[in-house]
This record gives C-alpha cells, structure tokens and sequence, in this order.
C-alpha cells in the first residue's frame, strides 16, 4: 500500500508544481479572437471531460489494487472464472459512446465556425492578405492596400482578415495562436485561413512546422490596429517605403533569416500565388479581389 | 579517387561525430577479436546466423531490439539536453535537425518493431502448440532482410550523412532541393529493405496461426496475445505495401528526378504525407496491438483469473483494426480539406478511442474477485494503465480537429504519443521480457530492481513528458531545436531534461538487472515460475528444439490450456511420440540479405555497377533456391524420448 499513497502524493506534488509554474495563461487558453476563444472553450470542455475519464480509470484501479490484494487474502482463496456480464460490458461501451457523440457534435460544430468568417464580424468585408513563406520568412502582401511587408503584419482590429497562405519552399504552418489555430502553407496550393482580432493588440506568430534548418526562428510579428492607426500605416508605407521589384524580392526569397522590411506594391503582381486554390469540400466563394 | 572517397564524407562532422566514428570502428575491431579469439564464428554461423529455429530468430531481434533502445536513446538524451536551457549552443540546428530525425525512425522502426516481432517468434508457435512457424527459412531471411536495413540506417551518420527531414519525411522538404545530403536516400531504402522483411513476418504469421493451431484451438481458444499478434500481422499485410509504394515513389524522387512529390511539373506534397500516414497510423496500431496482448496475458497470471470479456477484447481489436485505416487524415487536419473532410475524420479518430476504453475496462474488471500478486511484469502492466488512459484521452483532445488547430505540431502532439507509446509499447516490452525471461534463458531476474526500475521509469517519464503538454499549451512548437528565454519554456523543459535523466537511470538498471540476475539468480527453476496459464509455459525450459514432444490437443481446455491442465487435470499431450520433421539450416538468406544491403548501400550514392553487383547476387539466390531440393530432416522418436528423459530427470513439467 505504501507505494500507492506514494503515487498519489506524487501525482499532488506535480499537480500543485505544474499548477504554481503557470500562474500566468497558457498562450492558447489566453484567446484575444474570436476563433482561438472557441478553440479555448472546447479545450477546456475537453481537459475537464477528459479529467473526469481519468479519474474514473485511476479510482477504480486503486479500489481493485486495495481490495484484491492477494497479500490480504486467505491462502487458499481461489478467484472466481467470471467471462463477463452484459450489463457491465453495455455501460462500459455505452458511456465512451455517448461521450464521443457528444464530442462528434461538439466538433463538427467548431469546425465550421474556424473555417467560416469570425463570429461578430460576419457583416464586414475581410481584409484579404496573402501570407506566403520562404526559407525562413514570412511575405505579407496586401492587394486591396498595394503594399507588402516581410516578417510583420499589422490590420485592422475591427475587420475580418482572410490569410491566403502559400509557400515558396517545404511545407510551413502558420500560426498567431492567440487568434486562432494553423494551417498549412504549400507550394502547389493555397490555403485559407480566418482570424480576427477582439481588440488591437500585439502577439506573435510562427511558423509551427519543420522546414529545415532555420525552422526555430522562422517567426513573425502580429499588430491588431484600430482602422485609423492602420489607414494611417498604411499612407506612411506609401510615402517612405520601396517599391518591391522582381529582382528584390528574388533577393528576398535566398535561404536565410531577415529582419522586418516593407514595401509598396506586392510581389502577387509579377510571381503569382499557385492557380490551384485548395478545394474545400463546401462551395466556398473566392474573396480575393485581384486577378 | 578523391571525389570518389569525397562523396562518403559526412557534411556536417562535429566533434560528437567524430567519437562515434571512432567508437563504432573499436568496438568493431574488439567484437571482431573476441569472436575469433575464442573461435566462435563456426557456433555464430551454425546456432545462430542460419538458424530456422522460431525461437533464436526471436532471440536475435530482441537483441537488436535491445541495442536500437539504447542507440535511440542516446538520441533522447541530447535532444532533451539542448532543449533544457534557452539559446543553449550544444547542438547546433542542422545535429538536431538529424538528431531527431534518426530518433524517431530508430525508436519506432528498429526498437519498437523488432521488439513485437520478437514476441511474434518466441511465443506465437508456443502459444498455440506448433513446432515451428509456417516457413522457417522465410522467417531467418525476413530477419536478415530487417536486420541490413536496420544497418543501412545506422551506418548513415558517419558515411554520407544522416537523414535530416524528420522520421515524417514531408516533402518537398525530403526532396534534392532542400535535403541536399544523400542521408534520405538512407531513409528511403533502408525502410524500404526493413519493411520487405517485415511484410514476409507478416505473411508468415497469418498463415502460421490460421493454418498450425494445435488440435482443438477454435480461433476463439487462442491466447490473447496470438490474437493480437493475428490482427497486428494483418494490418502489416494491409499496410506495408503502402509505404513501400510511397518510398518506391520517394526513392525515384530523389534519384531519377521525378517529381511525384517535389516542387513542379505536378508534384505533389501532400500526396507523400497521405501516403506515409495511410501506413503511419495502423504503424502505430500494429506496435499497441501486440502490446495490448501482453499486458493481457501478465494481467490475467497476476491477477490469477481469467481476463474479463475474452470476446470483447478479441472484437474491440478486430474494430480497431478497421479503423485504423479510417484515421489517417488526423495527422494533417491542418492541410485546409475544408470541414466537412475534417468532420469526418475528427469522428472516425474519435470513435477508435472506444473500443481502446473497452480494453481497459476490462483489464481493470480482470482485477475484480482476483488474487493480485504485485510483480515485476505486474508492476508495469498496472503504471500501463493509468498512463496509457492519460495517452488516450489526449488523443481524444487531439482528435477534435478544430482545436487540433492549436495542438498540432506543437509538444503537446509529443507528449501525446509518447504518452501512448512509452507506457504502451515500450512498458509491455519490458514487462513480457521480465515475464518470459526465464522461459528463454533458465533464470529469473531479480524481483527486487526490477519493481524499483519501474518506479524509477514512472517517475522519469512523469517529469519528462508531462510538461511538454503544458509548453504545448503555451506556444512550444515541436522540432525547433532551440528557444529564448522570454517565451517562459525553459522551466518546464528542465524539468522534462530532468525526467529524461531519470528514465536513462531506470534503463540502466536493466542493464544492471540482467547483470545481477546472470551472476547470482538460482539456475534448478521450473519451467513454469510463474504459475502462469499458457500454453507456453507447458515446455520445458529450456525449451528443445522441437518445442513440444507431443503436439498438444486442447479440445478439453479453454483459451487457458496449461491452467486447465493444472487446476482440472486436463489432459494435454495425448499420444506417442513419434518421428519429429524438422527444416533444415540454411545460409542463403543471410547471403541474400548481405546483398541487399550491398544494393542499398549502392542506390543510396549511385554507385550503379555496385548495384547491379547485388541484384545479380538476389537473383542468383532466388534461381539457386527454385533449383535446390531441401526435404529437412527426422528428429526420431527414440531420439526424442531420450531428451525427454533428461528433462524428466531435471524436474519440471511434464
Ligand atoms: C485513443 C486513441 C488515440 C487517439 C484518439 C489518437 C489521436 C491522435 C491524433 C489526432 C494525432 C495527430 C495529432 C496531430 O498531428 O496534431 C495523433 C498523433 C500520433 N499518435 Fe495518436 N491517438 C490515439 C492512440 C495512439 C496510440 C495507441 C499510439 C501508438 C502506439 C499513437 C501514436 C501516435 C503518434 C506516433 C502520433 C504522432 C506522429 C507524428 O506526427 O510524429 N496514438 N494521435
Ligand atoms: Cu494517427
């Protein structure tokens, strides 16, 4: 016995650690958009469910190592042949299946809302920005602004951004958390991603998937701005800022690590995103304005 | 010539590299040594390298198994070490970056599978009272076969480099454009020559537990742990061919140029990563299933009753069989398919998660009205449960696909597998070698490091993996091998550092255990220590050759034959002995395998005339073959009787 209560002190010991070692939220428990709040809200329902299962299998193993120890029992204690019991075996099937169709329910629900304009900000046109990656940088080019910006992207808070994401290189994933979960940026597609943000507000992003050596610092910087703030960016890029030639941005494109820069116009203009837009399987109107 | 030895060099040596090098080539001139010094090359080439014996083929993986543990556990340790403090320069990106990779297809590939196949060789044929499996000379070459891609491997990461694209593989990442050193070519046809002796493993067994099932053993009379070696070989049989066609496809990639999978002329990525998981997720059902037997058999001796639910555990492994194969696109929720494609998958993923419940529940109702003994194996199989039930229901979390959004890529996907896989896998391992150690080699292991090992291990993987589904939470995003200090992860991945320091100390102990136990543990034994209820445990240890003297008849017993025949007398061996047919040895398939290995070896850096070199050699082996005439050879029954009498005399059953 002594070594199950050494379990369980040891489980509270770590539990009270791990509890005490984040006082602060957890980045993607802290969601500042509506699309990382229901990924928040769902992760909670799951961790307290889930919580629950656990409990349930660890209670019950400890009631069975307590009880039937053979150390507390008659020597010539035979245990039973016992096959089964339909009762038990329909509950022990029944509650995991009406737990997963709960869940089912639960997640075909949020998987439509991630995919679909943001909760609140259905009646606004989406800022559309095309997010595409190189070995190790993010190029971020605004068609509506005529404007482009390396490893930074400000927008409006108070308008849904549509992230059209696509790579010049492996396979990158990108990733605000604080406003939503990632996806996936490839070579011979492009993928559309829906964020928002409840307020202005500064966070950051990456690119979560390995891509070779440069991986680990392939991050950017995220600014939610209120409409004034960004319009006023927007007219200051096109005062001081560069215009992005061909031969720039093939500069640009070179393996490596860059700070942020900005440009006017974008780069869509002489080196198209790939024609092939990623067929979701519901009929999904193209918000992109240029072509 | 010098471009021809140029070609070998590694592209990025460190000082790490270079004590591997040297260590690799002393030890090899010492193994070297010591074999001929004390003249054993003639006893390798006979007992073992030619063996058909079900059960030394057994032996020689677990072997090999027990080696890749500790190689890829060297990995571990240095990638948990870099990680352990912020902006630390131990590693530099590109070491991780092989690091890792080579971790994660030696833990899985060549430890964890050869792993299960050695419980396949070793128990299978016992478990159901035949003499052997169904083609013995196709078993050693499917060993071989596993065994030179298992070398091709290792060999990468000091000639020519190591693969460096993750044990994942994605391209256009693996492709010539961004992998530029010949280190995948090492992953495409290593894998590919391991999985062919794989996919004959499989077929071997299917056939030998449909077709060499003792008199009276009904499928529904197998021992759990055959079962789950039937299902798990044919998933292999389903799911190999897949990835041979993907790596097949990889291969002429990174060779001829074509562009299946890279950037261009059509390629497509994604169709690589569909390929991989639509091997990669029944991959991990065919490590957990023969797992799930295990702790099945450990469970029901220890409790000291039979398992609870024999049906229902045989068909909640038939259900997660199936779908297996329903699952994969979880791996990739991410890739933009849309929501419906993702509801449909988030629901078959989650739907898996049922029949596992339904496992554990009755492993834990198996407990219920019994006797419970607290030993080695039992020790383990009861960490397994709480553990592996923590595993289960993240990957439940994970399975909701629009808040696997957040969790993919991130360590909180590491925790989750290791979660599965160490206390899954890598736990029953360990606790059905401790079970059937004296079986195999006449010696228990000492009881008392063995439960401490499992505390130790408990309590290693608690602080190693625990945290990681924290830093998950918090934004660590997995293979990034390092990170700033104003994150805030560095904390945690101390703490997992720690852990990890922990688990090399309970592995050690094995190592130690098997040292103490081979000095000081009593040799006079009975062949059934353990008062276990297989049919296994009613050989004689050592076990003959010919397994059983008599092939057993169950027709009377339950899917607990040797139970039977202890608590209710039933009778087991009916008959006489007779003239016992066994196959001969051969070394043709180590010769084939050497050739594969020399064709793998060749194609990795196009080396063509090499290459052809080696297939002129596999033909010849396979036309040598087709001509030869090999009818095996009579154990005699009077033969037979005598080594019975001597068991008879050393006591133990009967
Ligand atoms: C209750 C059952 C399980 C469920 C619902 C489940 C679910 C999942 C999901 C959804 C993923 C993909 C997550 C992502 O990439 O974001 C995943 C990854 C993984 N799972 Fe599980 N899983 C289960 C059991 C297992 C078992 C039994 C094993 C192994 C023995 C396993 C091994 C793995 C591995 C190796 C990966 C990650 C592969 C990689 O990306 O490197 N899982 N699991
Ligand atoms: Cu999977």
């Amino acid at each position: 016995m002594k070594n199950l209560k050494g379990t369980l002190l040891s489980f509270m010991a770590l539990g009270t650690m791990l509890l005490a070692g984040c006082n602060d939220k957890l980045t993607v428990l802290d969601p500042k958009g509506p699309q990382a709040q229901r990924q928040a809200d769902d992760t909670m329902l799951l961790i307290t469910l889930m919580g629950g299962i656990v409990i349930t299998v660890v209670a019950i193993l400890i009631f069975m190592l307590f009880k039937y120890r053979a150390s507390k029992q008659s020597a010539d204690y035979e245990p039973p042949h016992i096959h089964g019991h339909w009762l038990v075996e329909t509950i022990m099937i029944g509650i995991p299946v009406i737990i997963v169709i709960f869940l089912s329910v639960v997640s075909v629900k949020s998987n439509y809302i991630v995919e679909s304009t943001p909760q609140g900000f259905e009646d606004k046109e989406p800022l559309v920005i095309y997010a595409s990656s190189s070995d190790w940088k993010w190029h971020f080019s605004y068609p509506e602004q005529g404007i482009e910006t390396v490893n930074y992207v400000n927008f409006p808070a108070d308008r849904p951004v549509e992230f059209k994401l696509y790579s010049f290189g492996p396979i990158t994933s990108f990733w605000i958390p604080q406003l939503g979960g990632q996806k996936y940026a490839m070579a011979d597609m492009v993928t559309t991603l829906n964020l928002a943000a409840d307020n202005p507000g500064e966070f950051w992003g990456r690119n979560a998937n390995f891509s070779g050596r440069g991986t680990a610092e392939n991050m950017f910087d995220v600014e939610a701005m209120t409409a004034t703030d960004f319009d006023e960016w927007v007219t200051e890029v096109h005062a001081n800022a560069e215009p992005i030639t061909e031969e720039k941005f093939n500069e640009l494109l070179e393996p490596g690590h860059l700070g942020r820069s900005t440009y006017t116009g974008t780069h869509l203009e002489f080196s198209p995103a790939p024609h092939h837009e990623h067929h979701d399987d519901e009929a999904e109107e193209d918000h992109s304005s240029h072509e | 010539m010098k471009e021809f030895f140029a070609q070998f060099a590694i592209p990025h040596p460190s000082l790490l590299i270079y004590i591997a090098m040297a260590s690799i080539v002393l030890g090899t001139i010492a193994l070297v040594a010591v074999v001929t010094y004390f003249k054993l090359w003639g006893y390798l080439w006979r007992e073992w390298i030619t063996t058909v014996d079900h059960k030394k083929i057994g032996i020689m993986y677990l072997i090999t198994a027990l080696v890749m543990l500790f190689r890829g556990g060297v990995d571990a340790v240095m990638l948990r070490m870099q990680l352990a403090v912020p902006d630390n320069t131990f590693l530099d990106a590109q070491h991780y970056n092989e690091v890792f990779t080579t971790h994660g297809v030696v833990m899985i590939l060549f430890m964890a599978m050869p792993f299960i196949t050695f419980f396949f060789n070793f128990l299978v044929p016992l478990q159901i009272g035949a003499r052997d499996v169904a083609f013995p000379r196709l078993n050693n070459l499917a060993f071989w076969l596993f065994f030179m891609g298992m070398g091709l491997f290792n060999i990468s990461f000091v000639i020519g480099g190591s693969p460096d694209a993750g044990w994942t593989s994605y391209f256009p990442l693996a492709g010539n454009e961004f992998s530029t050193s010949v280190g995948t070519n090492y992953y495409m046809l290593s894998l590919q020559i391991a999985g062919l002796g794989t996919l004959m493993t499989g077929i071997n067994f299917i056939t030998t537990i449909m077709k060499m099932r003792a008199p009276g053993m009904t499928l529904f009379k197998m021992p759990m742990f055959t079962w789950s070696a039937l299902i798990a070989n044919l998933i292999i049989v389903f799911a190999f061919p897949v990835l041979t066609v993907a790596l097949a496809m990889g291969t002429m990639d990174r060779l001829f140029d074509t562009k299946f999978f890279s950037i261009g002329n059509g390629g497509m990525d994604m169709l690589w990563a569909n390929l991989f998981w639509v091997w990669g997720h029944p991959e991990v059902y065919i490590l957990i299933l023969p797992a799930f037997g295990i702790f099945s058999e450990v469970i029901s001796t220890f409790a000291r009753r039979n398992l609870y639910g024999y049906t229902s555990m045989v068909w909640s492994m038939v259900v997660i069989s199936v779908f297996s194969f329903a699952v994969w696109t979880h791996h990739f929720f991410t890739m933009g398919q849309g929501a419906l494609t993702n509801s449909i998958f988030s629901i078959t993923t989650m739907a898996i998660a049922i029949p596992t419940g339904v496992k554990i529940f009755n492993w834990l109702f198996t407990l219920y009205k019994g006797k419970i003994e607290m030993t080695t194996p039992m020790l383990y199989a009861m960490h397994f449960i709480p553990l592996f039930t923590l595993g289960g229901v993240t990957g439940v979390m994970l399975a909701m696909s629009a808040a696997d959004y957040q969790y993919h890529n991130t360590m909180f996907l590491v925790a989750h597998f290791h979660n599965v896989i160490i206390p899954g896998v890598v736990y029953a391992m360990l606790a059905g070698l401790t079970f059937y150690w004296p079986k195999m080699f006449g010696f228990m292991l000492n009881e008392k490091i063995g439960k401490a090992t499992v505390w130790v291990m408990s309590t290693g993987f608690v602080l190693s993996f625990i945290p990681m589904y924290i830093t998950g939470l918090d934004g660590q995003a997995r293979r990034m091998y390092t990170y700033s200090d104003a994150t805030g992860f560095s904390l945690l991945n101390m703490v997992s550092f720690i852990g990890a320091g922990i688990m090399t100390v309970s592995f050690l102990m094995i190592v130690w255990n098997i040292w103490y136990s081979f000095k000081n543990s009593p040799r006079n034994i009975s062949s059934d220590p353990w008062n276990a209820r297989g049919l296994e445990w009613a050989t004689h240890t050592p076990i003959p050759n010919y397994n059983f003297a008599i092939t057993p008849d169950v027709t009377d017993a339950t899917s607990e034959a040797f139970w039977d025949s202890k608590k209710n007398g039933t009778k087991l061996f009916k008959g006489k002995i007779e003239d016992i047919h066994m196959p001969n040895n051969s070394g043709q398939p180590f010769v084939m395998a050497v050739a594969f290995f020399i064709l793998g070896f060749a194609f990795v850096f196009s080396m063509w005339y090499l290459a052809i070199v080696g297939l002129i050699v596999i033909l010849g082996c396979m036309a040598f073959r087709s001509l030869e005439d090999d009818h095996g050879y009579h154990i005699h029954a009077h033969e037979v009787e005598e080594t019975e009498k001597k068991y008879a005399k050393k006591g133990g059953a009967k």
